[in-house]
């Protein structure tokens, strides 16, 4: 089953709900033992896609299969060999964190004898000793979050889906949890992840699908699709929108035409060097920006450049004055 | 199945005899997950079985005077807690709506049903958990009644098969209820869609009062409905008289409520997540 080393393989999977198309169509393959992130905004497909390759909804068309296993025809034997932490901490509230654990070892159908000392090797990983005997509804929701996710991996699965596994934790949770994951990926599990950031797929992932209404609408190393965007994003904040007109006229010229949303310039670039020189035109032109950004491109960038719109529906970064006052 | 690197014995998959057993040990552990909620949440057994419990005492003090039953020849309490044993499983069962609703809105359904275990096991352990709690409260809510002058007018088996009716029909009512839960899938709205069902079919029944002093309609629905038959079929079964037919009544309603109630369920729990 592994001679292909194709973990999981998705063939034009489509799926609608109503009149909404959440899936139009997706590909991917995923290789044995590495991670795979699926990358895009609320509402893109990715849980939807998620929940297909976990048995847990079945296609309109087109089929997956997890290790080799129809995961219609073969749900059974697919259930097997996954393990899954949904977008909401799936545990019961008024069980205890261990009740929790061997719960969910005991319908993954372990061996008896395993489950106890699994369940307090995973609250011992995810911090939880101290918590192991207190209801799951005294805990806080990163607390919750961390047990879900020890959850999907109660029976070591081979093949692990993580939908937006981070989301909700603070900074050193989430760091624990990479390295977990890492860890995991070492020993030969397959993993699938969703998220909406960018550097999360940036950190863990081998390879990314970027997927937006549905569709794949790009698929690479994280290096490969920050590269089309080049390194670097400036951003040019304008005093009004004259000036802001002005400046992109004047631009122009230099690096391609920047994109003008608001009073704000935006552009990307392989070298901070065109900074010097937008910065020295804009001199020549009595023109003085109202705020400067320069950093590394964001999932909005990638869908900005791939899509044209933005990720999400509201992006501004607090901190800029010339965006605060931006009409929208 | 040839997976390596994994330090843990991989999961035994079933096949043949071996499935039924896993789907009764699923039943098992789904069913004891229930049961500690009622442990870690004690205001739900307490509501459970103060509730009847007041219930009994009211209406023996309050009502027990005031009521009158025509041909009925034994005190007020033994016309009452046949139609107490009804009406706590009745209202018991909107635990399974709200159970049911819970579930689904934390995202645990959505797990269930991505582990290889019994996927009948969720409603099965759940209709089971309650049928469970309805016994405990039932043997409690006997023993306060008996406390306050109940008498058994006929003998022990009897008695216990009539006990036996009321939990039967509880369990299908958990079906119902179940069905309900998945149905709003909201905890809240699942209560408040309960109750308005369940207050007139214990309300505007035999259970606490004869239905002879109601409007002609009422009397119709009141003498016929499952509240009613099963109220009469355990009260002929404690005090005497002909059991037959209310017996049979209430033994045809369990079975329509589950033939519709069950196949619901399970279908709105396959397409619930």
């Amino acid at each position: 089953m592994r001679q292909n080393g194709i973990a999981i393989e998705v063939e034009g999977l489509t799926k609608r709900f109503g009149s909404v198309v959440a899936l139009d169509g997706i590909d991917f393959q995923v290789p044995t033992a590495t991670i795979f992130g699926l990358l895009g905004p609320n509402g893109a497909g990715k849980t939807t896609a998620i929940r297909i390759l976990t048995t847990i909804l079945t296609p309109d068309q087109g089929r997956a299969e997890i290790l080799g296993h129809d995961v219609v025809r073969e749900a059974e034997a697919v259930r097997y060999r996954i393990g899954l932490a949904g977008q909401f901490a799936a545990v019961d509230p008024n069980l205890t964190g261990q009740e929790n654990l061997r719960l969910v070892g005991k319908l993954a159908q372990m061996p008896r004898q395993a489950i106890g000392a699994r369940a307090d090797e995973l609250l011992q990983l995810f911090d939880l000793s101290d918590a192991a005997d207190r209801p799951v509804r005294t805990y806080s929701g990163g607390m919750r979050r961390r047990l879900d996710v020890a959850a999907a991996l109660v029976q070591r699965p081979p093949v692990l889906f993580l939908d937006e596994p981070t989301t909700g934790l603070d900074l050193q949770s989430r760091n624990a949890l990479w390295d977990t994951i890492r860890e995991l990926v070492s020993e030969g599990t397959t993993v699938l992840l969703t998220t909406q950031y960018l550097e999360e797929a940036d950190r863990l992932a081998n390879r990314v699908a970027v997927v937006d209404v549905g569709k794949v609408i790009a698929e690479g190393t994280p290096a490969e699709l920050k590269s089309n965007l080049g390194d670097t994003v400036i951003e040019i904040g304008m005093p009004g929108e004259v000036e802001a007109l002005r400046a992109q006229a004047a631009l122009a010229a230099l690096n391609g035409e920047p994109e003008l949303e608001g009073t704000t310039l935006r552009l990307s670039s392989e070298s901070p060097r065109v900074l010097m020189d937008m910065l020295r035109t804009l001199d020549g032109q009595g023109l003085s920006p109202s705020s400067l950004t320069v950093r590394d491109p964001s999932l909005d960038d990638v869908f900005l450049a791939l899509t044209g719109h933005h990720a999400e529906p509201t992006t501004e970064t607090p901190g800029e004055p010339a965006q605060i006052g931006a009409a929208r | 199945m040839s997976q390596t690197s994994i330090t843990v014995p991989l999961p035994v998959e079933r096949h043949g005899l071996s499935r039924l057993s896993g789907a009764v040990s699923d039943t098992l552990a789904m069913a004891e997950r229930n049961l500690i909620t009622y442990r870690r949440v004690p205001q739900l057994l307490v509501f459970s079985t103060i509730q009847p419990v007041i219930f009994v005492l009211l209406f023996t003090y309050v009502f027990g005077g005031a009521v009158s039953l025509p041909g009925f020849p034994y005190p007020y309490v033994d016309y009452l807690m046949p139609g107490v044993f009804v009406q706590l499983t009745v209202f018991g069962a909107i635990a399974a709506a709200v159970g049911m609703a819970s579930d689904l809105k934390s995202g645990l359904l959505e797990r269930l049903h991505s582990l290889p275990m019994a996927q009948s096991a969720v409603l099965a352990g759940r209709t089971i958990g309650d049928f469970s709690r309805n016994v405990f409260v039932m043997v409690l809510v006997t023993l306060v009644g008996f406390a306050v002058g109940f008498r058994v007018h006929t003998n022990a088996v009897l008695f216990l098969a009539g006990i036996g009716l009321v939990l039967l029909f509880a369990y299908s009512l958990s079906w119902v209820f179940a069905f309900v839960g998945l149905a709003v899938g909201d905890p809240e709205t699942a209560q408040a869609a309960a109750f308005p069902i369940l207050a007139p079919l214990v309300f505007a029944s035999s259970a606490f009062v004869s239905t002879e002093t109601m409007p002609g309609w009422l009397q119709a629905f009141a003498e016929h409905q499952p509240v009613s038959v099963t109220a009469s079929a355990v009260r002929a079964l404690s005090n005497g008289g002909p059991t037959a037919s209310y017996v049979l009544q209430s033994l045809a309603w369990v079975v329509v409520i589950i033939a519709v109630a069950a196949p619901l369920a399970v279908r709105r729990y396959r397409r619930a997540v």
